[in-house]
């Protein structure tokens, strides 16, 4: 069981993606797992056959807990490889533990199992989820609202569109059964966690406690003309098809990617009392989920990224988190993150720094004010961008320097 | 397409963006952008979605004629590709 953040102790394996005798590469979601964050679909880091399933779906385990035997592809023990190749940074995860029990080399598969040799042609069927989960006729809002309060769904009568269970139709049922039954409803077969929202406010207030505790922040503002930018977006996405338009978030990140390139002490991980910087600019997108709480994956490498390839990462990235559906690496490898508030109408955001990260950048909304240009008054749209920053790890110099490099980038959207 | 299957349409785009809502009531004459806490990355992603579903692309300057599911339904129904 990876750890997928800081705080995270345990996790329930849901369900599976692979079997015995199945030809994985890295990079392969293998498993979804449910956590603090929601939903996580693990990755695997190397190429291997998966030799033995250690855990049974719905059971939930310690992080560091093997869930899987690999053998390695060619029919040695995995073992032998072992020291978890790749993988390299993403500090604060351990990227493997999906496999191979790490241990010296005692009683190994080779005795065990007389690693059939290369696995007779299974074509690895690359696992099809069935789609009919997504088209059973309860809301998921309601299947939520089910699981919270014990509710077993095969007893409430759906009245929405062609049958639907609503969330309605769920209180409904739970107004019927207090009244018929004096006990209370016994939660259906409990899993031993709280439910998922609950769970999730736990996790971000260990998180936010933590960096309140420990991160000595400093705050700094800078209101953006972003009139530029947006012309320029505006007059390409005219030009363009729907799917190739860009939204000016994805311009925000590429700037701010430019700028930690530029003021590198923002961009990294505070750890055992010393900076240790990030050779790329993973950018950590904070995503507000409608059922409350929050997501944050990881861009990675965004100063590198072509605007268009950003763009698409981003729109993936936040279909994903919608759907609860999000990476193992994607949650785990962020070296500054960036929260935007615009679209509330919120003019500027003073954010809170996810440890062990050491700067979050914080967007308003983008508003109309009058400005001066040049000599002119002008009417124009603007951006507050605020800096979150670790004072041990940076002073307010360099968080300046950060906020004028992100705006000039700004103020030069084609090349960014 | 009539306005029933237009109306399906933008729904099941909707849901494409704000699964959790699937099959829960949508007021059709308030914005949907509040009603489902859409952002303006989801919104993107609802127009493209529907763009496959019906064959209509909505400009950037008419966003705002497509804020609730009665809007959409309308604004879609004038600039259907000519058909039956």
């Amino acid at each position: 069981m990876p750890s997928l953040g800081a705080d995270m102790e345990s996790g329930i394996l849901i369900e599976w993606l692979v079997k015995p005798g199945d030809r994985v590469h890295r990079g392969d979601i293998v498993a979804v797992v449910e956590t603090d964050k929601g939903a996580i679909e693990i990755e695997i880091f190397e190429d291997a056959i998966v030799a033995e399933l250690l855990v049974a779906p719905d059971t939930e385990v310690a992080v560091g807990t093997p869930l899987a035997r690999l053998d390695k592809v060619g029919g040695q023990p995995v073992i032998a490889a072992a020291p978890t190749p790749a993988a390299t940074r993403t500090p604060p995860a351990q990227p493997v533990q999906v496999t191979t029990p790490v241990r010296p080399a005692p009683v190994q598969p080779t005795a065990l199992q007389p690693v059939k040799a290369p696995p007779v042609q299974r074509p690895a069927p690359a696992p099809v989820q069935p789609a009919a989960e997504m088209r059973r006729k309860i809301s998921p809002a309601a299947r939520k609202h089910a699981r919270e309060y014990g509710v077993d769904l095969d007893r409430v009568v759906g009245t929405g569109d062609g049958g639907v269970v609503t969330v309605a139709d769920v209180e409904q049922w739970r107004g019927v059964a207090a009244a018929a039954a004096p006990a209370p409803i016994p939660p259906r077969a409990a899993r031993p966690t709280a439910p998922e929202t609950t769970a999730m406010r736990r996790a971000i207030a260990a998180a936010m406690s933590r960096s309140k505790r420990e991160i000595p922040h400093y705050y700094l503002a800078h209101t953006i003309d972003l009139e530029p930018a947006l012309r320029w977006l505006e007059g390409r996405n005219a030009a363009r098809p729907i799917e190739q338009r860009l939204v000016y978030g994805a311009l925000l990140l590429k700037a701010v990617a430019r700028a930690a390139t530029q003021v590198p002490a923002l961009n990294g991980y505070w750890r055992d009392g010393a900076f240790v910087g990030s050779d790329t600019v993973d950018v950590g997108v904070v995503i507000s989920l409608r059922g409350g709480g929050l997501a944050a994956p990881a861009l990675h490498d965004v100063t590198g990224m072509d605007i268009d390839v950003l763009m698409t990462a981003l729109k993936d990235a936040t279909e994903r988190a919608r759907r609860g559906r999000l990476k193992s690496s994607e949650l785990t490898s962020a070296t500054i993150t960036v929260s935007s508030l615009g679209d509330t109408g919120v003019e500027a955001v003073y954010a809170v720094i996810h440890p062990p990260q050491v700067a979050i950048v914080g967007f308003g909304a983008v508003v109309s004010r009058p400005w001066v240009v040049d000599d002119g008054l002008h009417i124009r749209r603007v951006i507050t961008a605020t800096l979150a920053a670790d004072h041990r790890a940076s002073d307010g110099h360099e968080g300046a320097r950060f906020l004028a490099a992100l705006a000039r980038h700004l103020s030069n959207p084609e090349a960014l | 397409m009539n306005a029933t299957q237009l109306k399906d349409a933008v729904l099941e785009a909707l849901y494409s963006v704000a699964p959790e809502a699937e099959g829960e009531p949508i007021n059709p004459g308030a914005s949907l952008r509040d009603q489902l806490d859409i952002d303006s990355m989801d919104f993107l992603n609802f127009l493209v979605a529907l763009k496959d579903a019906v064959g209509v692309e909505v400009p950037e300057a008419d966003y705002a004629q497509v804020a609730t599911l009665d809007d959409c339904v309308r604004y879609l129904t004038a600039r259907l590709p000519a058909a039956t």
